[in-house]
C-alpha cells in the first residue's frame, strides 16, 4: 500500500504557491550572456560560455556534455553557489543572488553526514531552515517510504549501498520541496544496473513531485531518458550546442530506449559530439 | 578442527606471553650474573618492595593522578573556545594562530623552573606545567578539525544558506570531534610526563618526587615500582579516552 502523500510544508518564508509553474509566467531559470572564468592575470581560463537559456518551470531539462566542458560550473551557478564572470542569471524573474531554500541541489557524491542517521540527513534542510518539525518529519517518512528507505531510516549512511545513499541524498534535496530541483550527475559514483535503475525511479519521482529539474550528465542515454528536453554542451568553454525537445511519451520505461525516436536523438547527439572530437 | 580456536587464542596471548618471557628474562639474567639490586633490581626484589612500600606509592599516584587529570582538563576547557574563535575570525586567527604555533615550539619541559619560581611550591606549578603540555597538542589538532570539512558538504550547508552557527553546530563541530580526540589521546600522555617533570624540579610528592628521592638513596626496586606505576597510569589513561571516543564517535566517515 502506498503511504498518503503529506499536505506541503509551509512557512511565512516560503513565498510560492503549490504548483510546478508561478503564476507570473516567468520562466524559472533564464541566463543572458553568462560566462564564468577561473583563475587570475595571465593564467585566466574561460570554463564557460557565453550562454543563453531559459528553463521552463515543471520541465525536466537534462545538459549532457564531455567532462571538463564546464556543466557542473553551470549547476552551479543556477543554484547560486558560483557567481558568472559575465551576464544576468534570473530565477522565476528575479535576479538570481546566491543560493535559495528554492533549489534543492542532489550532488554527485551522496554528501550525506556520516555521524546522522538516515532520517536526520534527509531533515538537514528542515533543521537549517527552521521548518515546522512534525510536517516536515511526516514528509521525510513519506519520502523515505516512496523511495524504499523506510526499513533504512535509523541506520548510519555507510550501512547503506551506493544507490540508497543516492535516494536518501536525494528526498534531503526535496525535503523543503524546492521550485527547483539541480542534480549534478547524481548516478555518476554508481554501477550501470543501478544507474538505470535509479534514474527510471528518479523521473517517476520526479512526475510525482510535478518541479522543474536540470540533470548534468555526460551519459546521452540516461539524458534522454528523463529529460523533456537535452541540452548538449561544446568542448571547454563550454556553450550550446545542441538544444532539442526529447518528443518521447510519459510515463517512460526500460522500453523508451528501443523507441526509434530515442535511437535518432541519440544518433543526433552522438554525431555532435564525435564531430567535436573529430577537429 | 580445534586449529581455529587455538589460533585466536594464540594470536591474542601473543603480547602477554612476550611480556611474561621478557619478565622471566629479566629476572633469570639478574641472578645469573649477580647484578647489584641498585643498578637493576629483580622484578621479583621489586614486588617485595612495592608490597612493603604499598602505601606511599598508592598516595603519591593519587598526587600525579591528581595533577594530570585537572591539568588535561582545565588545557580543553581554555583551548577549546580558542579554537572555536581561531577558526571562526579571521583577525583573531591572524593575530593569534602564529604566536601560538611559535609558543608550541617552546620546550615545555624548559619553563619547568620559571613556573615553579613563579607560582612556588604546591600543586598549582604542576598543574601549570601539565596545562602548557596539553594545550598545544589539542588546540593545533581541533583547528585543523574545524577545518577538515570537505568542500560538497560546505556546498550543501551553503544551498540552505545556512548560518556560520548552523554550519558550526550541524558539520564543524561533528567532523572535528575525531581530531578533539585524537589531541586528546596525544595531550594525555604528554599531561603525565608533565606532571612528573613538575615533580622533578619540586615537589614533596607524586610519583616524581618518589622516584628522585628512592634514587638519591639507591633504592632502586622503589624507583622502578614508582615508574612502573607511572606507566600503568599513562596506559589506563590513554585507554580511558579511547572508550569515550568509541562512545561519542561511531561513525565512518
Amino acid at each position: 500500500m502506498k503511504a498518503e502523500r503529506p499536505a506541503a510544508i509551509t512557512s511565512s518564508a516560503a513565498g510560492t504557491n503549490a504548483s510546478g509553474a508561478r503564476s507570473d509566467g516567468a520562466p524559472a531559470i533564464e541566463l543572458f550572456g553568462v560566462t564564468k572564468d577561473f583563475g587570475r592575470g595571465e593564467e585566466i581560463v574561460r570554463a564557460l560560455g557565453p550562454i543563453d537559456l531559459a528553463i521552463e518551470g515543471g520541465s525536466f531539462v537534462s545538459v549532457v556534455g564531455p567532462s571538463g566542458c564546464g556543466k557542473s560550473t553551470l549547476l552551479r551557478l543556477i543554484a547560486g553557489l558560483e557567481e558568472p564572470t559575465e551576464g544576468r542569471l534570473r530565477r522565476h524573474g528575479a535576479k538570481l543572488d546566491g543560493p535559495s531554500r528554492e533549489v534543492g541541489i542532489v550532488f554527485q557524491d551522496h554528501v550525506l553526514f556520516p555521524w546522522a542517521s538516515v532520517l536526520e540527513n534527509v531533515m538537514l534542510p528542515a533543521d537549517v531552515l527552521s521548518l515546522p518539525k512534525a510536517a516536515a518529519l511526516e514528509r521525510a517518512r513519506w519520502l523515505l517510504e516512496l523511495t524504499g528507505l523506510k526499513d533504512f531510516a535509523g541506520h548510519k549512511p555507510h550501512m547503506l549501498s551506493g544507490g540508497m545513499k543516492q535516494r536518501a541524498a536525494f528526498c534531503r534535496a526535496v525535503l523543503a520541496d524546492p521550485q527547483l530541483l539541480l542534480l549534478d550527475e547524481p548516478f555518476g559514483a554508481l554501477d550501470a544496473l543501478t544507474r538505470e535503475e535509479l534514474s527510471l525511479e528518479l523521473s517517476r519521482l520526479w512526475q510525482n513531485l510535478g518541479r522543474t529539474a536540470l540533470l548534468i550528465t555526460h551519459d546521452i542515454e540516461e539524458a534522454i531518458l528523463l529529460g523533456d528536453r537535452i541540452i548538449v554542451m561544446s568542448d571547454r568553454p563550454g556553450r550550446i550546442r545542441l538544444d532539442m525537445k526529447v518528443d518521447l511519451p510519459r510515463p517512460r520505461d526500460v522500453n523508451t530506449a528501443r523507441n526509434p525516436r530515442f535511437m535518432e536523438i541519440k544518433q543526433i547527439a552522438r554525431d555532435l559530439i564525435f564531430t567535436r572530437e573529430r577537429n | 578442527m580445534a586449529s581455529l580456536p587455538w589460533k585466536a587464542i594464540s594470536t591474542r596471548a601473543t603480547t602477554p606471553i612476550i611480556y611474561l618471557v621478557l619478565t622471566i628474562l629479566w629476572e633469570a639474567g639478574v641472578r645469573l650474573f649477580h647484578v647489584p639490586g641498585w643498578i637493576l633490581p629483580a622484578p621479583t626484589a621489586i614486588i617485595a618492595v612495592a608490597k612493603q612500600w604499598a602505601p606511599e606509592l598508592l598516595y603519591n599516584s593519587y598526587i600525579t593522578v591528581q595533577e594530570t587529570i585537572i591539568g588535561f582538563v582545565l588545557a580543553l576547557v581554555l583551548s577549546l573556545p580558542l579554537a572555536v574563535i581561531i577558526a571562526f575570525t579571521s583577525t583573531t586567527r591572524r593575530l593569534l594562530y602564529p604566536i601560538l604555533l611559535g609558543l608550541q615550539s617552546v620546550p615545555k619541559v624548559a619553563l619547568a623552573p620559571l613556573v615553579i619560581l613563579w607560582l612556588g611550591i604546591g600543586n598549582w606549578p604542576k598543574i601549570v606545567i601539565v596545562i602548557l603540555v596539553c594545550f598545544f597538542p589539542i588546540l593545533v589538532n581541533v583547528v585543523a578539525g574545524f577545518e577538515a570539512v570537505p568542500k560538497p558538504m560546505l556546498d550543501l550547508m551553503y544551498s540552505l544558506r545556512a548560518s556560520k552557527l548552523a554550519i558550526f553546530r550541524r558539520l564543524r563541530a561533528p567532523v572535528a570531534m575525531p581530531h578533539l580526540f585524537t589531541g586528546c589521546k596525544v595531550a594525555i600522555t604528554f599531561a603525565v610526563i608533565g606532571a612528573v617533570i613538575g615533580e622533578f624540579v619540586a615537589a614533596q610528592e607524586g610519583l616524581g618526587y618518589m622516584i628522585l628521592m628512592s634514587t638519591a638513596q639507591s633504592l632502586t626496586p622503589l624507583a622502578f615500582a614508582a615508574i612502573i606505576l607511572l606507566t600503568v597510569i599513562s596506559v589506563v589513561l590513554f585507554y580511558a579516552i579511547e572508550i569515550l571516543e568509541r562512545r561519542f564517535v561511531t561513525w565512518r566517515p
